[in-house]
């Protein structure tokens, strides 16, 4: 009884919507992809699937970042590290799962170790051959990182710009430091070559249609999740936060504890997005810590929407479309160009985003229809005047 | 000791000079008569004579031999010196015309060419320049030539120029520890002159000691090398502030711009770092032009550049301020969004420009070199950017404190809305306050293409590090930020021996993340009502 009500509270009708779609993308296209025979127009190819599930797990980290930016104030850019972690839990678990398939052979140590003249796997590669661990570290790692942070941070009162500047030199110090060999995480070339996850080839065609799958629903998972929390209580403290901190406190709420909890609750979506995006796209490495990649997520929110779920998911695949679109053809040297102006056309002439913009646009008609509605009404009543 | 073997050694070389000669000739032309004798005994005789001579002509004469160009004519038994097609009298210099018969040269071995080494090493320490004599003395301390002793002893007691007596001191010091026959006695006298130059070298002659050396010298030598090693600690020290120093003040320059934009307006600019690279780029530009129009003003190239570079990144600065920056005040988020975008297409408009690959910008002649100071090796391209950046530093405060812009710029930082009252047009000042800030970072690109490479990605190594550095010094401060950079340079630069240059950074930023944690608003925070504003 409750749990319904929880999820008609959660779900407006323009969720709903978009919650099917997604869900009905996630059967339809490894359907399409798996059953459809590749002469017909309806088949989907494994390399746009495999794209696409790619925009996914960018799109779950829109969300996270939607949840603490848009609802919250929180404007991180070091969300990359997030993601990035997550990715790197991941590659540990499919680097182990290699085992002596490696070019060395090695029963134990991966390529990269075998090559440093490493005798024996670091303490902190232990546990990763199981995939339970893995998966649970791909969570942890990331929101236990998020929850220090933003414990210090928070108590503190560091906020706004101070914030975003001290989240980007979070991700520039991992960055820094995973690029070093001796981190034990395969240095400049970071986790690659993967074989195999949970016994299921990386390559087949079978787990890439599972991993799209995968990917939107955790999409549709992260999506309910963030609207669960925008439409509780919670939620309207948090938003509360975001337009006067200050106010918020003196009415005697814990600011900090709601935005640690939003803070590192962002952090753990990044990090699944993150292990979604390494078996799908087949390596990760430290350039996916840099400063511009966290920057570049941010404005995927901005373009769709700041504080609007659907527009933050509508963002990131819209923007990286366009990104492989230009980059991948003759128009390659322009994309930053296109990219640049978009950072800056978004901010200085459509604040609220594609999706803002229109819901605002929508709700400003609705309230001329209504007042016209009205005049007419009144117009009725007194006929006799 | 020392004083009555100086006389002995002295003794015996004017003994030398004086003895083999006749009443009728200079005593070279003695000596030279012997190298005509075709024996390699005479010879030696005569390297020795020559050496002893005193004659201006001595070293030429020897430096011939060893190159086998030293003839003679056994008829008239006069020698000669091939030099090139020419030919001269070695005695006198004298060019001759024809030789008067076949001649031969004065053949050498093994034993001769040690003994002409030795003595051309003992007649360049007796030469007119104090250059070489220095040089001379430094190689003998290397090669520690035992035979180098005599003219060692007769070159200091004649010398007169005090570093070149030092290093001859040290250079005998030197032969003598590694000679057999020098007593303890003189050996320990030469373990404390060794200790004296207490240099990375004299620690490798103390450290190599042979092994029949007495004990108490070895123990000396030991203490000496101990006390070498706190010296030197001692100047890797030093050496590292200087580094320090010198990173320091380029982060600084880097910074200083961002501290005004942040500061007296509240707007980050992620741009800056593209500013940097802009004045760069100039620099770039107006050398090449000089390069191809007027050479003779290459080492000029930097002075134009400077004015330049900070016109160019001044007025790009202010065409952001007005186009973008000035619609999304009291939005920091927003602009930070903003700028960034900027700076993307800065980068990519620079690179199409110019081409993704580095170019080459080169050092004005009194940029390049080095001097020591002590055992500190100072470049003269980091010594200009250190004062550069101090003076540019002082220029910007004098400018805050004593000109008309500078008092309205703190009057808005202060208080805006009090300062529009009092008429002051705070669009036009945050117009100018932005174009300061980029023409500053301009000019801080200027001094970044000495040392860095210029790229398009130059300006985005730098930004991270100007916020920190901006962060950690305070906002609307820059006195803050003048602290915050040389702490930040020194304590880089002396942590790098102990963690290696990137994990001393990494473990830099996270300092910084938490010392923000203690003082959210940096070291020099600003206090009061401007702080909420």
């Amino acid at each position: 009884m409750r749990s319904a009500f929880l999820l008609t509270r959660t779900l407006d009708r323009g969720a709903t919507v978009f919650l099917a779609l997604i869900l009905a993308l996630a059967v339809a296209v490894p359907a399409l992809n798996l059953l459809a025979p590749p002469s017909s127009p309806l088949h989907v190819p494994t390399y746009v699937m495999a794209l696409f599930g790619k925009y996914l797990c960018y799109a779950l980290l829109a969300l996270a970042i939607d949840l603490i930016w848009g609802y919250c104030g929180i404007l991180s850019l070091g969300h990359g590290a997030f993601f990035a972690l997550g990715g790197y839990a991941m590659g540990m678990y499919l680097m182990r799962q290699i085992g002596p398939r490696g070019v060395y052979a090695h029963p134990v140590l991966p390529d990269f170790m075998v090559f440093l003249n490493w005798k024996e796997l670091p303490w902190y590669w232990y546990g990763f051959d199981m995939f339970w661990f893995a998966a649970l570290m791909v969570v942890l790692v990331p929101g236990l990182l998020a929850f220090v942070f933003g414990w210090f941070a928070f108590r503190s009162r560091v906020s706004g710009v101070y914030l975003s500047i001290i989240t980007q030199a979070l991700t520039y110090a991992l960055m820094l430091g995973f690029f070093r060999n001796n981190f034990g995480f395969g240095g400049n070339n970071g986790l690659t070559d993967f074989k195999d996850i949970l016994g299921f080839s990386v390559q087949a065609q079978g787990t890439r249609a599972a991993l799209f799958a995968l990917s939107a629903l955790a999409v549709a998972g992260g999506f309910l999740l963030c609207r669960a929390i925008i439409a509780s209580k919670l939620g309207k403290v948090l938003v509360a936060i975001r337009d006067a901190e200050a106010r918020v406190r003196f009415l005697g709420y814990r600011v900090e504890s709601y935005k640690l909890f939003v803070f590192t609750l962002s952090a753990c979506m990044a990090g699944v997005a993150g292990a979604l995006y390494v078996p799908q796209v087949g390596i990760i490495n430290p350039s996916e810590f840099a400063p511009a990649n966290s920057i570049e997520a941010v404005i995927w929110v901005a373009v769709g929407g700041r504080g609007t779920l659907t527009g933050a998911v509508m963002g990131a695949i819209l923007v990286n479309y366009a990104k492989t679109y230009f980059t991948s053809g003759a128009l390659a040297p322009y994309w930053l160009f296109v990219l640049g102006a978009l950072f800056v056309a978004v901010t200085l002439l459509l604040p609220r985003g594609v999706v803002g913009t229109w819901r605002h646009w929508r709700a400003e008609r609705q309230k001329t229809l209504a007042a016209r509605r009205e005049a007419q009404r009144a117009a009725a009543a007194q006929p006799a005047e | 000791m020392p004083r009555l073997a100086r006389l002995i050694a002295l003794a015996f070389a004017v003994g030398l000079s004086l003895a083999p000669r006749p009443a009728d000739a200079r005593p070279l032309e003695a000596a030279l008569a012997k190298f005509a004798a075709d024996s390699f005994g005479e010879t030696e005789a005569a390297i020795a004579a020559t050496a002893a001579s005193g004659d201006a002509r001595a070293a030429t004469i020897i430096a011939a031999l060893q190159e086998g160009r030293l003839l003679f004519d056994p008829e008239s038994r006069k020698v000669f010196i091939k030099e090139g097609a020419r030919l001269v009298d070695a005695a006198t210099g004298a060019a001759i015309g024809a030789p008067p018969a076949p001649l031969k040269p004065v053949r050498l071995n093994n034993r001769l060419r040690r003994a002409a080494e030795a003595a051309l090493g003992g007649l360049t320490l007796l030469a007119r320049d104090p250059g070489k004599r220095l040089e001379a003395a430094q190689a003998v301390f290397r090669s520690r030539d035992a035979g180098a002793l005599d003219a060692l002893d007769a070159a200091i007691a004649r010398e007169t120029e005090p570093r070149v007596k030092r290093a001859l001191e040290e250079a005998r010091a030197a032969v003598r520890l590694y000679t057999r026959g020098a007593s303890a006695q003189e050996k320990l006298a030469a373990v404390a002159v060794i200790r004296g130059r207490g240099d990375q070298d004299a620690l490798a002659l103390l450290a190599g000691l042979p092994p029949d050396t007495p004990d108490v010298v070895k123990a000396a030598a030991a203490d000496a090398i101990a006390s070498i090693k706190g010296t030197l600690a001692l100047w890797a020290a030093l050496q590292n502030a200087w580094y320090g120093l010198s990173l320091g003040s380029v982060l600084l320059l880097a910074a200083i711009g961002l501290a005004i934009t942040f500061g007296v307006m509240g707007v980050i600019n992620m741009a800056h770092g593209e500013m940097v690279m802009l004045g760069a780029y100039t620099t770039f530009v107006v050398q090449e032009a000089i390069r191809t129009h007027n050479p003779a003003l290459f080492d000029y190239a930097l002075m134009i550049a400077v004015p330049l570079a900070f016109l160019v990144a001044g007025l790009v600065g202010v065409l952001i301020e007005r186009g973008i920056i000035r619609f999304l005040y009291g939005r920091p988020l927003e602009t930070l969004l903003a700028t960034w975008g900027l700076s993307l297409i800065l980068q990519q408009a620079v690179r199409t420009a110019f081409g993704p690959t580095n170019r080459e910008v080169g050092a004005p002649s009194w940029m390049s070199g080095a001097f020591e100071l002590g055992q500190l090796t100072i470049t003269y391209n980091r010594l200009w950017i250190v004062c550069f950046g101090l003076s540019v530093f002082a220029a910007l405060l004098a400018m805050l404190r004593f000109t008309r812009l500078g008092l309205e710029m703190r009057a808005v930082t202060q208080n805006r809305a009090m300062a529009a009252s009092m008429g002051i047009r705070t669009g036009r000042i945050d117009a100018l306050t932005f174009g300061l800030g980029s023409g500053i970072a301009g000019i801080a690109g200027v001094a970044l293409s000495q040392i860095d490479n210029v790229s398009p990605n130059l300006g985005q190594g730098y930004i991270i590090d100007s916020f920190m550095v901006v962060v950690f010094g305070g906002v609307g401060n820059l006195w803050g930020t003048l602290v915050g950079a040389l702490t930040l340079g020194v304590a880089n630069k002396f942590l790098e021996p102990f963690a290696g240059a990137v994990l001393g950074k990494i473990a830099i930023l996270v300092l910084i993340i938490l010392f923000i944690q203690k003082r959210p608003r940096g070291l020099f925070a600003l206090k009061g009502r401007a702080v909420e504003a």
